[in-house]
């Protein structure tokens, strides 16, 4: 399943890892992968986009790769917080942030950049 | 906030000359005075530094309470995130105690060795819990007893949760309001809770004798054992505590101890900075500090404090409240906003809810005066206990516990010596006048609605005019109401009165999903005019800006395919997890798998195989629900397909918005009282209505006879044999979160009726409920004249259509399970937590 390229790039003084195709992301879900030793989140939105996000909810440690997102959030799927994609931000006064990780599609493969 | 940070930007000239402000002192009042200052603009003119002893942002230390019943987060309660800080710019210390203030060189020293100039120094440590003297409280070396607690940092309650997790037995020290909110977290944590006060009476800082005893009588029925005028004698134990001695030689046993006695101003590091320190940090009215040193006179220069460590006109306090005015008054002073402002003082009136009690608590306990009026009104056995003290006709005191519904007027009439009623039990109650709007509307603006976030009458009409439309919006802007949450009713009816009266509750309460304005009614109709078959359409079609929503792909994914059951453009994405994977999420990420075992009836060879299932994935409990059948508990989300595989039985649908279960009762086959086949006609239902899709679950219920024994009379539909052949049908019941006895639809001849008129009525409901709107909510919101009226009598003309809309939903009936075989999406069943998988390297 986990698509283990080797091939790495320094970008923003980040390690840039290729994680999987696009395709093995379903529009507008999510999925998991174990980056670097660290747990990722992995989004592909409606418009294409893709975004990366810590996997485990700060909350409860609720599995953010099964939530709900939409081109701004990710819903966790235990509780219902709501998590800014970009800032990590609990959105709607609710505390506790998540890491984001920056990422993008290269070629029809996803890159992600883990420190 | 943002403004801010631009006008500093464009201010480059005045940000050189700042001057440096250092706070020691993280807290509550500390960074309210920090906030303060830069709404007057004061990040123009100082740069600010912050200690703090603890290594966390500021937080809600109120709400430690809430932390430790676990009624809230560790999360939810900072009030300033770490990136708060440095948006605006203030270089947070975190984790750093400081040691003293050299006051002649302007330098903070800190406890890492560092040395912190200063123009403005802040004090604002706080305090701590007051351990009284008994014997056996230190060990030989000095060092405290093990299992022995204060309560006061977030660390406390961390270290109280561990112990609550891992003990039976707990002791607290102390019944004022920290006493009581440790007793009451323990106690819901299911541990035993002894709770010795050595004043006469629970809360005696706030309350009355009578009072006291009315609130012992509520605390008792936590399960907390009050001892009540018993002073602690002393600690058993040698290394770790094993009880609580009390006078009469008698020991409570317990496996740790809380001690909330009382507390202590901070004031080590005002004494070694040579201030004056009595009880607290001497201040004046201007939060300044005074000099303590042999010869030298007046006030210290450049050094304030605020908040619990400070003594102000002999007043040191303990509540939230003064420091909010403490806070404001040194803003305007510091920022030259208002140079003349002074603090007179706080009346102590207090707002609390304590263990889950209300009491409001202001001036006078009691009378103390031949000639004091005093109006009395005490209920024991519902808690309640109200009083109010009068004198020259002027309110001097009010008690106010567990009915505060007076708070608004008596506050108004304590603080402005407001001319009172004649009729005093009006005082008390509302005789009519002043109702509750009046009441409000008396309120002057600068009343203080929540005491926890320092929110006035004043700022919750300024939110309302600025634009906030419902209560929910007003707390989020204000924080009002987020404290100990006593306050709410009040910030309710405020806000209310200042929305004139009919308060625009949310619009976005009427709409079937919050991302799509419009109620369900016209957004059918528009989905149906613009044949929108996919969510996606729904959003680009409906949606302002065709914004797509996470909070409403699930709704409007059960709605399309409520609306066009022979098939929609599926969008997997629209679905919640659970109808993703066909299973219940639970709170470790793994799921629950409960086979369908229709009307709870089963087989030895279905046991057999479930048996087997459970072996072989050793699943991590196998139960009996509630709803008649097996529940797998703790599958693997990669398991699931081979689960189902495995069991070859159907999904129960114990996880979707949908129809669920049918309860049945053993009826005529074997139950001598039996009056009608309960059991096959729970079947017969089950068969052909599961899995259908409702606004929420459907949970079914039929028996035999009006014994009910399957509960069929608290079911959404539940079914009642009542003899010669009829069966009585009730709609609307409920025994969940709220109980509720459903109501008669109708009673009918024959099975076949009572099947028709059910998934007539389903049908109805899946199109007229709301999203999540049970049929407890959803029947007496229509009134059951009006469902009988449509379904039985047929009023609207509607019957046949529902009739039909059904059966074309049930023909196109697949069980889900069957997906197993073929995921629908890559990756549909893999890990979301995939601890120990292979990792994607560098
Ligand atoms: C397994 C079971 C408890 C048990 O061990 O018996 C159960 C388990 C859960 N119930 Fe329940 N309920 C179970 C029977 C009930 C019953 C009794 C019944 O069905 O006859 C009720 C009262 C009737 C009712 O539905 O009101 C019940 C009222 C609730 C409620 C309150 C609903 C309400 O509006 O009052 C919730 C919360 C909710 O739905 O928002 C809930 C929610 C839940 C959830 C799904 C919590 C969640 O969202 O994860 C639990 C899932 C545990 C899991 O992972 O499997 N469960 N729950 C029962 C499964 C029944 C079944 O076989 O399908
Ligand atoms: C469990 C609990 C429940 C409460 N419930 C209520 C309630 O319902 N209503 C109410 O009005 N009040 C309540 N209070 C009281 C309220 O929390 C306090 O009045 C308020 O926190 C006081 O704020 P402060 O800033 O003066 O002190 P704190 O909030 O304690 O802040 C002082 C900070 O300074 C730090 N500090 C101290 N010395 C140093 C040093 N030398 N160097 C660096 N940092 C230092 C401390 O670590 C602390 O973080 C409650 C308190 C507790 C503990
Ligand atoms: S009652 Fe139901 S929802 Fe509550 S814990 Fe038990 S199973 Fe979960
Ligand atoms: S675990 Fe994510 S919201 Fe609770």
């Amino acid at each position: 399943m986990t698509a283990a390229s080797q091939v790495s790039g320094e970008v923003s003084g980040d390690v840039s890892v290729e994680v999987c195709r696009v395709e093995d992301l379903p529009v507008g879900e999510g999925r998991a992968y174990v980056v670097d030793g660290e747990q990722v989140a992995l989004f592909r939105h409606r418009s294409g986009r893709v975004s990366a996000v810590q996997a485990a909810c700060p909350h409860a440690g609720g599995p953010l790769a099964d939530g709900q997102v939409d081109e701004s959030v990710v819903v966790c799927p235990l509780h219902l917080t709501a998590f800014d994609l970009v800032t990590g931000a609990a959105t709607g006064g609710g505390e506790g942030s998540i890491a984001v990780h920056p990422c993008r599609v290269e070629a029809g493969v996803v890159r992600v950049d883990v420190h | 906030m943002t403004d801010l940070v631009e006008r500093t930007g464009q201010l480059p000239a005045q940000r050189r000359t700042r001057r440096r402000l250092v706070v020691v002192g993280n807290g509550m009042a500390g960074i309210r005075a920090v906030e303060e200052l830069l709404e007057r603009g004061g990040a123009d003119q100082f740069s600010i530094t912050v200690f703090g002893d603890e290594p966390y942002g500021n937080y809600n230390r109120i709400m430690l309470s809430h932390v430790l019943s676990g009624e809230e987060t560790e999360e939810a309660i900072f009030l300033n995130s770490l990136p708060w800080y440095a948006e605006n710019g203030i270089d947070l210390r975190a984790g750093v105690r400081v040691d003293r203030i050299d006051r002649f060189a302007k330098v903070v020293h800190d406890a890492d060795g560092g040395r912190t100039p200063y123009d403005v120094l802040l004090l604002a440590t706080g305090s701590t819990p007051f351990f009284p003297t008994m014997e056996g409280l230190h060990r030989p070396d000095g060092s405290v007893l093990d299992g022995v607690f204060g309560f006061r940092t977030l660390d406390d309650a961390r270290s109280l949760l561990a112990a609550a997790r891992t003990h039976r037995r707990a002791v607290v020290i102390g019944g004022g309001l920290l006493g009581l909110e440790a007793a009451h977290g323990l106690a819901t944590h299911g541990l035993q809770v002894d709770l010795v006060h050595s004043p006469a009476h629970l809360m005696n800082q706030q309350l009355g004798p009578e009072a006291g005893r009315v609130l012992r009588r509520t605390i008792e029925e936590l399960g907390i054992r009050v001892h009540t005028g018993v002073r602690t004698r002393g600690l058993r134990g040698t290394d770790r505590v094993t009880g609580v001695e009390l006078p009469d030689g008698s020991v409570l046993d317990a496996d740790f101890v809380v001690v909330a006695a009382g507390i202590r101003p901070n004031t080590d590091v005002a004494v070694r900075s040579g201030l004056e320190v009595q009880r607290g940090v001497v201040v004046d009215d201007r939060m300044q500090c005074s000099a303590g040193e042999e010869g030298e006179e007046g006030s210290a220069d450049g050094v304030y404090a605020v908040g619990e460590c400070v003594q102000h006109r002999g007043q040191t306090y303990g509540l939230v409240a003064p420091l909010w005015d403490q806070a404001g008054v040194l803003a305007d002073h510091l920022t030259g906003s208002r140079p003349d402002a002074a603090y007179h003082g706080s009346r102590t009136s207090t707002k609390l809810k304590v263990a889950g009690v209300d009491v409001v608590a202001m001036g006078l306990a009691g009378p103390e005066r031949d000639d004091d009026e005093f109006v009395v009104f005490s209920e024991p056995h519902r808690g309640v206990y109200l009083n109010v003290v009068i004198r020259d006709g002027r309110l001097v005191g009010a008690t106010l516990l567990g009915d505060v519904r007076k708070t608004a007027f008596l506050t108004q009439a304590f603080d402005q010596a407001l001319p009172l009623p004649e009729e005093r039990m009006s005082l008390l109650f509302d005789l009519g006048s002043p109702d509750e709007a009046t009441s409000v509307a008396e309120l002057s603006d600068d009343v203080q609605v929540c005491n926890c976030n320092g929110v006035t009458k004043g700022k919750i009409v300024a939110a309302v005019a600025g634009g906030c439309t419902s209560v929910n919006a007003v707390m989020g802007r204000t924080k009002a109401g987020k404290g100990c949450g006593s306050c709410k009713t009040l910030v309710e009816q405020v806000t209310e009165w200042a929305a004139g009266g009919d308060l625009t509750v949310d619009e976005s309460v009427a709409w079937y999903v919050p991302g799509v304005p419009l109620a369900k009614p016209e957004l059918m109709a528009a989905i149906r005019e613009r044949e929108l078959k996919s969510v996606s359409a729904v959003f680009r079609e409906l949606a302002p800006g065709g914004v797509e929503d996470a909070k409403s792909k699930m709704g409007l994914t059960s709605l399309l395919r409520m609306m066009w059951p022979d098939g929609i453009e599926e969008e997997r994405d629209g679905r919640y997890i659970n109808d993703r994977v066909h299973a219940n999420i639970q709170r470790d990420g793994t799921f629950s798998v409960v086979p369908q075992m229709k009307g709870g009836v089963t087989t030895a060879d279905q046991l057999r195989k479930i048996a087997d299932v459970a072996d072989k994935y050793d699943v991590g409990m196998i139960k009996v629900t509630g709803g008649q059948r097996i529940d797998l508990l703790g599958v693997p989300k990669e398991d699931l397909p081979k689960v189902w595989a495995d069991l070859g039985m159907p999904s129960g649908y114990a996880y979707g918005k949908s129809f669920r279960t049918v309860k049945t009762c053993v009826g005529t086959d074997f139950c001598r009282f039996g009056l009608g086949d309960s059991t096959k006609l729970g079947i017969d239902l089950e068969t052909r209505y599961q899995g259908v899709e409702a606004p929420a679950k459907l949970k079914l219920g039929v028996v035999g006879c009006p014994r009910n024994c399957a509960e069929a009379y608290v079911k959404d539909v539940g079914v009642v044999a009542v003899g010669s052949g009829r069966w009585e049908i009730y709609v609307g019941g409920a025994a969940g979160a709220s109980v509720r006895k459903g109501d008669l639809l109708t009673t009918v001849e024959s099975p076949e009726e009572v099947i028709t008129l059910i998934g007539r009525f389903i049908q109805f409901y899946r199109e007229w409920g709301n999203w999540l709107e049970r049929t407890y909510e959803f029947v007496p919101r229509l009134g059951i004249e009006r469902v009988r009226a449509v379904l039985v009598d047929d009023s609207d003309g509607m019957a046949a259509g529902l009739d039909e809309r059904m059966q074309t939903t049930v023909e196109n009936y697949e069980d889900p399970w069957q997906e197993g075989a073929e995921p629908v999406t890559t990756g549909q069943f893999r890990p979301a937590l995939p601890l120990g998988m292979p990792t994607v390297r560098a």
